[in-house]
């Protein structure tokens, strides 16, 4: 798994709260048996018009966000469906972390599975950094998941939680399952006292 | 102690300071839509499944449910179809594939079999696996990554969740059902209400349900955002599962029977939150947003958005009533319908058939409207045919499928054309769920019914039966 330590990038502000994984990945992409290949169709009904079109309307179409790695939303993010596909998609797409001031758990999980970092935020300072963004052309944050902050460039600098077995994960970019294997005998020492 | 506190320590595998806690998972069930690219992870790492026996497979999610006998149209579907067959005969593992009689929705097949037990961990790459949580069992749903990690360890990190306690008082009157319980428990503590904790449904009105209605409710949790759903094992339950195919039998019955007794809360445990529902006042619930916290009861009206709370409330609310086309206010019984739905893991059960089917006899769908029934499983499909419901839901103008999940997302070809307002006994709205541009509203398989024949919802408790 990528190892995530610290990003800048572009800022992208997707106003919407419960923004749920049907949105983020329809499901007529989940007939796909590969983990790759996801990134173009991320928020496929609300880039594309019904025609194929690209929706102008739509913030990810917008040229000043082209480029974007780090997305900010509203709370609830990744609600829905169980689909990993979803943050497959997002990082596919060049999204590295989201920015929310609630995750939903099984998304936020998976996010951290695929070397993806979701942030969690007072809904105050969410609102700021959309304020921010949508205001400077061009507007950057700079995460740290070393010591845990986000600054931008223009004074903003806050800190953010993250449980710590997941931070040490992230920042060695290391195997969930490589790591469990290694407790092999707490395992069996386990299955020994099951009926089955 | 809690029943989830009880759950989560018999199943600790290793617990280590500032790690999450490792559990073993005691059944893993899997489907065609989240598995091939775990399977694949597994061959990549040159790893086995570690437990072939304790995880099963069907498919359900892409399947077709018209004439099975035929080559699945979709390529692609088809491909990821035959790719689950051959990953469980490659790694050893129990397909109830597309044609065997055993197969059905995951969520519907696992209890049916004998599968599901009190006591026991269940995952699987599919939200509603809290479902399972109906038998008293630590149920939830995983990411094709930690399908994978299950599949070769049998293990699962998990940080531990908070306790919620769902606290029904009275009994739901006649005519609202397990459905409307839970749409009315997501209506008031929000689709994010939940996040972070384990519901344990209690109270009268819960005690007085069926499995199946238990199964609904428990299926629903996750639509307020909880990691699972639970209901403490019971003489209900314990009839439910004697004699199912894979439940214990004879002298390990008895075993079992005598630790499936003790799964349930102390009456002094103590939980992080308690959410309290006045089973007695409830009425039949129809959403009508664009996610199931945005619901109403079918007597009132569709809200106006400039009641909302917040800014961010009202600016969902009418995104939501632009969405699904409805005008601020508009009485909930004057919505037509083009379609109904009764299907998927949440309310495909043989009651829930029995219940929509005592609505429709007699009648006939409003000729503006289409519908499909979609039993969970051929067991419920041989059973309702064995009780003559199939006719009674053709002759009233349904359409009588094969079982799967159908409508319920529109991965197979059931799908919402654009604009078409469907009344669906599935679990989510969200925009495009049915079909691009369709728009769905939740209801109870009676609802459904009910609303397939008037052509508009309907409060289901004045029913004219015949």
């Amino acid at each position: 798994m990528n190892p995530f330590t610290n990003h800048t990038g572009l800022v992208v502000p997707l106003d919407r709260a419960n923004v749920d994984t049907d949105q983020i990945i329809p499901k007529q992409f989940l007939k796909r048996i590969e983990r790759t290949g996801f990134g173009k169709f991320l928020f496929f009904d609300w880039r594309y018009l019904a025609d194929g079109k690209a929706n102008a309307d739509f913030i990810l179409n917008q040229p000043r966000y082209r480029g974007a790695s780090i997305l900010v939303a509203g709370k609830n993010f990744g609600c829905g469906s169980s689909r990993e596909h979803a943050p497959w998609a997002l990082a596919e797409y060049g999204i590295r972390a989201v920015i929310a001031p609630s995750f939903a758990d099984i998304f936020a999980n998976n996010c951290f599975k695929n070397g993806m970092l979701p942030v969690t935020l007072p809904e105050s300072t969410v609102g700021e950094i959309m304020q921010r963004t949508q205001e400077n052309e061009g507007y950057k944050l700079t995460l740290d998941l070393n010591n845990q902050t986000i600054v931008d460039e223009i004074g903003l600098s806050v800190n953010f939680q993250v449980s710590a077995f997941q931070r040490y994960c992230l920042l060695e970019g290391l195997d969930d399952i490589g790591l469990t294997l290694r407790h092999e005998d707490s395992i069996k020492a386990y299955e020994a006292t099951r009926k089955n | 102690m809690t029943l989830f506190e009880k759950l989560w320590q018999a199943h600790i595998v290793r617990e280590a300071q500032n790690e999450p806690t490792l559990l073993y998972i005691d059944l893993h069930l899997i489907h065609e839509v989240t598995s091939p690219q775990a399977f694949d992870g597994l061959r990549e790492a040159g790893r086995r499944v570690r437990r072939p026996d304790l995880t099963f497979g069907t498919a359900d999610h892409n399947v077709p449910t018209t004439d099975r006998s035929l080559p699945i149209a979709d390529a692609i579907a088809a491909k990821q179809i035959e790719t689950l067959r051959n990953n469980c005969a490659e790694f050893g593992i129990q397909l109830f594939d597309i044609n065997s009689p055993e197969q059905g929705i995951v969520h519907v097949i696992g209890p049916e079999l004998g599968l599901t037990q009190p006591g026991m961990t269940i995952v699987c790459g599919d939200s509603h696996t809290s479902t399972h949580g109906a038998f008293g069992a630590l149920a939830f749903g995983i990411g094709t990554s930690e399908v994978e990690h299950v599949l070769a360890t049998q293990c699962l990190p998990q940080n531990k969740a908070r306790t919620m306690k769902v606290q029904t008082s009275g009994r739901l009157p006649e005519g609202v059902t397990a459905k409307d319980l839970a749409l009315a428990i997501i209506g008031k503590i929000g689709t994010d209400g939940a996040t972070g904790y384990v519901i344990e449904y209690a109270g009268d009105a819960v005690r007085g349900l069926t499995m199946e209605g238990r199964m609904t409710l428990c299926n629903m949790s996750i639509e307020a955002g909880a990691r699972a759903g639970m209901v403490a094992a019971d003489e209900t339950t314990f009839a439910y599962m004697q004699g199912r195919r894979f439940a214990p039998k004879g002298e390990a019955w008895d075993a079992a029977l005598k630790y499936w007794k003790t799964l349930r809360s102390d009456d002094d445990a103590v939980f992080d939150k308690v959410v309290e529902i006045d089973a007695s006042s409830l009425e039949p619930f129809v959403t009508w947003g664009t996610n199931p916290g945005m619901v109403v009861p079918v007597s009132s009206c569709v809200p106006d958005p400039s009641d909302a709370k917040t800014l961010a409330d009202r600016q969902a609310a009418e995104r939501a009533l632009e969405y699904m086309a409805l005008s601020p206010r508009t009485n909930i019984q004057d919505i037509a319908i083009d379609r109904a739905f009764i299907g998927s893991c949440t309310n495909a059960r043989i009651e829930d058939l029995r219940a929509a089917a005592r609505v429709v006899k007699g009648y006939h769908i409003n000729s503006s409207v289409s519908a499909l029934v979609v039993p969970g499983s051929y067991d419920v499909k041989k059973e309702a045919e064995r009780e003559g419901l199939d006719r009674i839901f053709s002759e009233a103008g349904f359409e009588w499928r094969e079982p799967g999940c159908s409508m319920c997302l529109g991965m197979n070809p059931d799908i919402l054309e654009p604009g078409e307002r469907c009344a669906s006994t599935s679990n989510r709205n969200f925009e495009g769920r049915q079909g691009r541009g369709g728009r769905t509203h939740l209801v109870s398989p009676m609802m459904a019914a009910a609303a397939a024949i008037k052509g508009h919802f309907t409060d289901v408790r004045n029913w004219e039966f015949k």
